[in-house]
């Protein structure tokens, strides 16, 4: 089931990207007037782009059947290359922001669905929404000015300093550090939302069950009766989220890259579409559906893991 | 986690062992930065700019975007380059000789220069040069400009000949092409080579590393053929958030930026510890008739609507005053612009009498002018993204509809707008700017022959006259003829009206205080970097004792 929908999704991606208008020779000869006609054409055979466009799309899916992503138009660079170059980075930012989305909206949600409508659950609301509803982009400069420039204690941009490799192990570690700090905490504050309130909700379905009025009848103390037989059973949707962030993890944004000026991957596919870049897009694309189909696999085994209720017939 | 970031972090290690104070460099000593005057130039620092995209080849044959162009300008050197007074000079080439009316150009190269990597720069690394830039399979888009070379030999070493078929003045400056070695490049095709990544050259600076999306670092050529640069390196920083790059700028991280008119009327304080410059752009904005359309073809209605507006309105609400109306297609700082042709006065009194002696009458007393029952009414695009294109469209908009045109204006994606509009010559009349090469030939966009769908005389702009002085313009060397030439088409061109000339923007670069030696000329300040430095008490970035 998962080939012929890769094929499918990767189709789709292909005949979308050719229908957008212009293409990859654009950036170099576009109100060009040292760049002829002839060079126009030259280009264009040059990247395999005068042939028709099933010949080009069966080509390219012969290569990626040899796990081979073909080659940046913009740098004649192999796309995997271009790949495992941003990758780190992203990865680091996303899983960092990904751990304190969970680190702060599991407990969140659980003590605003135990303490409903107190306080605390409608500060946790209003502070989740807040975040919601920011617009990141200005969050983040003014976060950058206030802890950048005035009071001078993060840098404003980027991923490491100027002498970064003159550090110790630890000062680089230090560097790479105070480079994330507002990164990852933008992207955890701004996504916060969704996951607690699926927590509390979950949270909340789940107390008003039979067996949680059981255990509680059997004397157990409440925060037993949360923790070990709640929680697990509210943790069902959160798993399918987690499952579902998973082509999230290499999608990286290009919002956030852009502003903190951070060389991840959602630059890369951002500047590769404006520019027409086919290969780049495709092996982009392709890595989000694939890693987006394993997600649900994923998500659908740990269900059964969670669950108890739910078996996969053999 | 961990092993990711080791990973990436050793992915380049830099090569060598200089060492950066950058984290404490706010305490600089600040009255101190007023207070040095002509110091004796010294060497030592690092020179920090940015720029908002990474760099795609640096390999000046195939540097289409201005990232790869900058770092290549460091890294390679033409033949021939343009001085601060925008005089072709000498640079690979000691010197050369215009022979048989401009069909034979002799090079005489200048000797005992070194590529990076030590090895003799010869004719030989001149004949592969041009033989790459004409071979069909390499992605160079700048062939065109050799198309007219018959053949390139080498007389010795140090003498190369080129034939032409016939006399091509820019010829000279498409010599400004960076020259490649061909030793490195034997090894491969030149599109995909690693070369092109870790390049060597003859410049002034030396390749160092490159990271992608981050930086690119470059060294100073101990060995440059002019002397070394002052600085030790030169790193330049890839930002793509323009409000992001001025956040750095406050907190002198960069050392140099270019500013938008905003911000370079920003807060003194801003700019205490930057100097700002200003000089013209080597560029225009104008608005383009399409010259097909019924009501553009008469002059009358052209010139009337150049008189209808108001081009100080459009340099104070757009530019903040930063820019000059514009007369004609050649920029001030630029030999070809002749400053007696005068602009075009706002007078919508006269605007309104021609039009009405080209037969437009508000004879319905709606407020819009007619001729044959057709209300005076037309469509402006320009492309989305350019803020100053938006605004200027706007107040064309409010000016027009003075004089009772009606004025509509669609902004479309960049892509779209070039391709589906521009090149198929789908428009009534459209808003853009173009960047000019420093040589004043302009054949592809003015000359009748150029009409037609993806063509550059998009206005379908057609005049016997000038088109001789296109191509006779094209055709002579000799400086002083050529310039009356092109003063020619300056008025021509002024008075046909093909295009509403609308301004000249400025650049406005700032450079931290710290660096000495910025001299602002015709070419704008980067053209002696070489000689910028910072005396030894100011600098920032020291390099350790090793």
């Amino acid at each position: 089931m998962t080939v012929p929908l890769l094929i499918g999704i990767t189709l789709v991606s292909f005949l979308v990207m050719r229908l957008a208008p212009g293409g990859p020779t654009d950036a170099a000869t576009d109100l060009n007037v040292k760049a002829s006609a002839d060079a126009r054409a030259r280009l264009t055979k040059l990247y395999g782009l005068d042939k028709p466009w099933p010949v080009q799309y069966g080509l390219w899916l012969g290569r990626l059947a040899r796990l081979d992503f073909g080659k940046s138009f913009k740098d004649d660079r192999p796309v995997l290359q271009k790949i495992r170059e941003r990758l780190p980075a992203t990865l680091a930012l996303n899983i960092l922001s990904l751990l304190l989305i969970f680190g702060a909206a599991v407990p969140l949600g659980v003590l605003s669905a135990v303490k409903q409508n107190s306080l605390f659950d409608r500060t946790a609301t209003v502070f989740v929404f807040v975040g919601y509803a920011i617009p990141a982009f200005w969050l983040s400069l003014l976060l950058m000015i206030l802890f950048g420039l005035k009071l001078g204690w993060l840098p404003l941009s980027g991923l490491r300093s100027l002498n970064h490799d003159e550090f110790s192990a630890a000062g680089k570690i230090l560097d790479l550090a105070k480079h994330l700090a507002l990164p990852v905490f933008v992207s955890a504050f701004t996504g916060l939302a969704g996951l607690s309130r699926y927590m509390r909700n979950g949270v909340l379905e789940v107390i008003r069950q039979d067996y949680v009025r059981t255990a509680r009848a059997k004397g157990l103390p409440e925060s037993r009766v949360i923790r070990t037989h709640a929680l697990r059973n509210a943790l069902i949707p959160v798993v399918t989220i987690l499952g579902l962030s998973l082509p999230d993890l290499i999608g990286g944004s290009f919002i956030f890259e852009t502003i903190f000026a951070y060389p991840g991957m959602g630059r890369l596919g951002y500047d590769a579409i404006i520019a027409r870049d086919y290969p780049v897009v495709m092996g982009v694309g392709t890595m989000a559906a694939l890693l987006t189909l394993l997600g649900n696999l994923t998500a659908d085994l740990a269900y059964a893991w969670v669950d108890p209720r739910i078996r996969y017939a053999r | 986690m961990k092993n990711a970031f080791l990973r990436f972090a050793t992915l380049a290690p830099i090569p060598c062992s200089l060492f950066l104070i950058g984290c404490h460099q706010d305490k600089l000593p600040q009255p101190a930065l007023d207070a040095v005057a002509d110091n004796a130039p010294v060497h030592g620092d690092v020179f920090v700019e940015s720029t908002i995209g990474d760099a795609s080849r640096l390999n000046p044959l195939l540097a289409t975007d201005s990232t790869s162009g900058a770092i290549c300008n460091y890294v390679f050197n033409g033949l021939v380059k343009y001085d601060k007074d925008l005089r072709l000079v000498g640079d690979l080439a000691k010197s050369w000789e215009i022979r048989r009316g401009g069909l034979e150009i002799l090079f005489h190269l200048r000797p005992g220069v070194r590529w990076h990597d030590g090895q003799p720069f010869t004719s030989r690394d001149v004949l592969f040069t041009y033989s790459v830039l004409v071979d069909t399979n390499v992605a160079t888009p700048f062939g065109a400009d050799f198309a007219d070379v018959r053949r390139v030999e080498a007389v010795d070493g140090l003498t190369v000949r080129v034939l032409y078929r016939r006399p091509f003045a820019p010829a000279l400056e498409s010599w400004g092409m960076g020259m490649i070695p061909e030793h490195i490049f034997l090894t491969g095709p030149v599109n995909g080579h690693p070369a092109n990544r870790r390049p060597v050259g003859t410049g002034p600076f030396k390749f160092v590393e490159w990271k992608a999306d981050e930086k690119i670092i470059l060294e100073a050529n101990l060995d440059y053929f002019e002397g070394r640069p002052h600085f030790d390196r030169v790193v330049t920083r890839i930002i793509p958030d323009s409000s992001v790059e001025f956040l750095e700028l406050r907190s002198e991280s960069i050392d140099s930026m270019g500013l938008t008119p905003d911000q370079y009327q920003a807060y003194p304080e801003f700019f205490r510890r930057y100097n700002k410059f200003r000089y013209p752009a080597f560029s225009y904005t104008f608005l383009a008739f399409n010259m097909n359309h019924p009501f553009f073809k008469d002059v009358r209605v052209r010139r009337a609507l150049g008189l209808a507006l108001d081009k100080r309105d459009i340099i104070q609400g757009v530019l903040l005053g930063f820019g000059r109306p514009a007369t004609g297609p050649f920029p001030p700082s630029s030999w070809a612009f002749d400053p007696t042709v005068p602009d075009t006065p706002y007078d919508p009194d006269r605007a309104r009498a021609l039009l009405a002696e080209a037969g437009w009458k508000d004879a319905d007393g709606d407020g819009t002018l007619e001729k044959d029952a057709r209300p005076f009414h037309f469509t402006v695009i320009t492309n989305q993204g350019n803020k100053l294109r938006e605004l200027t469209a706007t107040i064309l908009q409010a000016h027009l509809a003075r004089v009772g045109v009606k004025m509509d204006i669609r902004i479309l994606e960049w892509s779209s707008f070039l391709h589906n509009y521009v090149d198929k010559n789908n428009f009534d009349a459209l808003v853009l700017g173009w960047n000019l090469s420093r040589d004043p030939d302009q054949y592809v966009i003015w000359h009748s022959s150029q009409r037609g769908p993806g063509k550059y005389n998009f206005a379908g702009y057609a005049n016997p006259v000038a088109d001789k002085l296109w191509e006779e313009a094209r055709r002579t060397f000799d400086l002083v003829e050529r310039r009356r030439l092109y003063h020619k088409l300056h008025r021509i061109l002024n008075e046909d009206a093909p295009y509403l000339f609308l301004y000249y923007p400025e650049s406005l670069p700032t450079v931290h205080k710290r660096v000495q030696g910025v001299q602002p000329a015709p070419a704008g300040i980067g053209w002696n970097f070489r000689e910028w430095f910072v005396p030894r008490a100011l600098q920032k970035y020291r390099l350790a004792a090793n």
